[in-house]
């Protein structure tokens, strides 16, 4: 109880500190510069060149402390040793490159790259085209939405009960194995089986990340002009034709977006390998990677050039991205 | 749309079978976590959730106390008592002696034990040991027995993590995590935001660029030199260093939302007021905040739920101790030393992800439009 008290008086605290530097700076502002009096006109035009920068300020501090300098601290220190003091030069990369660990979760996180994005955008648009056409299709989205709030550490809990495995006489309560036992098969530790444990992984983020890419391509084929559509239903198209060769090639643009949204997160996939096996059985990923450097390794240097790495590899994307907003202006 | 399917009666079928399987498969896993939430620990590992309405069969030892506690009766030496004492009570079908065969007697028959001793056990659990002349020996009979039990359901498990397992204690501190870390980014954000879409200054462009950039520069990034710079000036394991960096990081998206629903209000609008000689800070407070109050809302969503889900921060840049340990990274602890226990696990993740659930579904509106603010043009 005490401690909600603390959150709250430090919330408004936060809150009140935040209004009090808007309101106090605007006010001195106008203060030095009032907009009446002889030189009205020149104030005004000061004030105003001014004044974004004080709207900006808490944002540009806030940028800068908690994602430019990191970057930029971060290359410092992947030239460093283990706390961050002696010089080593390129020593750090050239352990990456030749470290198995790494090449295993460089593996690994390529495979995720290629499979969770696909299959979320594709079951994705599956669910989107299906739901639009039903009378429950908004209570079904809802449900597929759903797994989004649930933190990745949750859904982690929720999957490893459906994989769970008990031995091979006794009743099963996971249902995966329950329907393997229940079809003839054998019970399997999903979790451990060399390779495939990966793709059990991936089931949870694609799982996730389904409702995402459900919702934006949902939209973005509820604004196909109707005109194509019944252009195509004159031709004679069946339904299958019009999606594929009407609906999709007009929401490319948008099922780019959401690929790429997803392949991000994809790239700082962390919690779900952390609590479902910790990179054990060959499942290691690169941000599980860095933080068992940071914190089981205590080696600052290694793991800032491991970071480095998923850095680089988000910044096609970065790019991409920053083309694409100056387009649109 | 309507049109073409209704005159394909078999493909609209398809069509809602393959929705509702598409559901089933995506509500199932959830489901099945809330139901052992409810369930009895001890049904809940023997059978899977999916017969938590049917009764459970167990096979059960159970020993008797040993020959002190026999009693008199009728020229009889007696040991005599209840299998369940002490747990709740089923229906026993099958009881036996010995781990050989310890389904060998149907409940109510007797059977011939050594030294002409005789133990008979009742449906209910009423067991009975009875003996001609006086028992010896310090341990008692092992009885084996088959209960057949009712389906249970409890609040137990949630009595119990709230209470013994700590996540109280952790649902408290997620709290105290998520309020500051919701609210101050999108003060700071909205002001960014307005400068961005309506104020005129060089650098204008170049700064929009590094936001949209910085929207997708990896988290891990950050970790160590924040770690380092922490330590430095003291901030060290706090609650104040979480909220600076969850509105630190939560700043690029904000300011890109924002920004993008405020350029989108009418220019008339705010250009009257300025006219009228309104300053920016009044247009800002009394137009544009009531107005964008749509996009401050899912921004508001997204990162109370960003937050309150998040573990990465929380592992970082917060203790690992009573006072500090949110529900993730209770849960990921649960995970390691609760590894079998389901009911304690089920029940710590449901109460970790109801409120995210809550939100999700009274605010879901908020949050669809948000995401397409952010990703679609």
């Amino acid at each position: 109880m005490e401690q909600l008290i603390f959150a709250f008086s430090s919330m408004a605290a936060g809150v009140g500190a935040c209004v009090l530097y808007f309101w106090g700076t605007n006010k001195i502002l106008d203060g030095i510069y009032p907009a009446s009096g002889s030189k009205a006109g020149q104030n005004i035009l000061r004030a105003n060149s001014i004044r974004p920068w004080l709207f900006l300020g808490p944002a540009i501090v806030l940028l800068t402390l908690y994602l430019i300098y990191p970057v930029v601290n971060s290359v410092m220190l992947s030239f460093y040793g283990p706390s961050g003091e002696v010089f080593v030069g390129t020593a750090n990369y050239s352990w990456l490159f030749a470290d198995q660990g790494f090449r295993e979760s460089l593996f690994n996180n390529l495979l995720w790259l290629i499979v969770v994005p696909a299959a979320a955008t594709f079951f994705g648009l599956i669910a989107a085209a299906l739901t639009d056409r039903i009378g429950w299709g908004n209570i079904a989205k809802s449900m597929i939405f759903m797994p989004m709030a649930i933190s990745f550490i949750g859904a982690s809990v929720i999957w490893k009960f459906v994989y769970d495995i008990r031995g091979e006489n006794i009743e099963q309560i996971g249902l995966l194995n329950a329907i393997v036992v229940g079809l003839g098969g054998e019970p399997q530790a999903w979790i451990t089986l060399p390779f495939w444990n990966s793709f059990f992984l991936m089931v949870i983020l694609i799982w996730i990340q389904t409702g995402f890419a459900m919702v934006i391509l949902s939209a973005a084929l509820r604004g196909i002009s109707e005109e194509t559509i019944e252009a195509a239903v004159l031709d004679g198209a069946n339904p299958f034709q019009i999606f594929l060769k009407i609906k999709v090639p007009q929401i490319w643009g948008t099922i780019a977006v959401v690929w790429t949204t997803i392949t991000i997160l994809v790239l700082k996939v962390f919690d779900i390998v952390l609590a479902m096996t910790n990179g054990q059985w060959g499942t290691q990923v690169l941000a599980n990677y860095m933080f068992d450097w940071m914190f089981r390794g205590l080696d600052f240097g290694r793991s800032a050039t491991i970071a480095l790495v998923i850095m680089v590899m988000v910044i096609p994307i970065m790019i991409w991205n920053i083309r694409e907003a100056r387009k649109e202006g | 749309m309507d049109g073409i399917a209704g005159r394909r009666p078999l493909l609209i079928w398809a069509v809602h079978l393959s929705v509702a399987a598409l559901v089933l498969l995506w509500t199932i896993p959830t489901f099945g976590l809330l139901v052992s939430s409810f369930r009895d620990g001890d049904q809940l590992s023997v059978s899977g959730w999916w017969t938590a309405l049917t009764p459970t069969e167990r096979n059960i030892v159970y020993r008797a106390p040993a020959a002190e506690a026999q009693v008199e009766q009728a020229g009889q030496w007696v040991i005599s008592g209840n299998v369940f004492e002490g747990q709740a009570a089923g229906e026993i079908t099958k009881f036996g002696f010995s781990s050989k065969a310890p389904t060998a007697f149907d409940a109510g028959q007797s059977a011939e034990l050594t030294k002409g001793r005789t133990l008979s056990v009742m449906a209910n659990g009423d067991y009975r040991i009875a003996s001609s002349e006086e028992m010896k020996g310090k341990r008692g009979a092992r009885i084996f027995f088959t209960s057949i039990d009712p389906p249970r359901f409890t609040l137990e498990n949630y009595r119990n993590v709230m209470f013994s397992e700590g996540i109280g204690r952790s649902f408290i501190n997620t709290l105290t995590v998520t309020i500051p870390a919701t609210i101050i980014p999108i003060l700071i954000a909205a002001f960014a935001a307005y400068a961005l879409a309506w104020m005129k200054f060089p650098g204008r462009s170049l700064l929009l660029a590094v936001v949209v950039g910085l929207l997708v520069v990896p988290l891990q990034m950050s970790l160590i030199p924040l770690l380092r710079l922490y330590t430095d000036v003291g901030i060290g394991k706090s609650y104040v260093g979480v909220w600076l960096a969850h509105t630190g990081f939560g700043l690029p998206l904000a300011i890109y939302l924002l920004r993008n629903y405020i350029k989108g209000l009418p220019k008339e609008i705010i250009e009257s007021a300025k006219v009228d000689g309104a300053s920016d800070f009044d247009i800002f407070r009394k137009i544009v905040l009531p107005l964008s109050f749509p996009a401050l809302a899912s921004f508001a969503i997204f990162q109370f739920l960003w937050v309150w889900n998040d573990l990465l921060i929380a592992t970082v840049f917060l203790g690992n101790n009573e006072e500090q340990l949110v529900m993730t990274a209770r849960l990921r602890e649960l995970l390691g030393s609760r590894g079998g226990n389901w009911e304690i696990l089920t029940a710590s993740a449901f109460v970790s992800i109801a409120v995210p659930l809550l939100v999700f579904f009274s605010l879901q509106r908020y949050l669809v439009r948000g995401l397409l603010a952010g990703s679609v043009k």
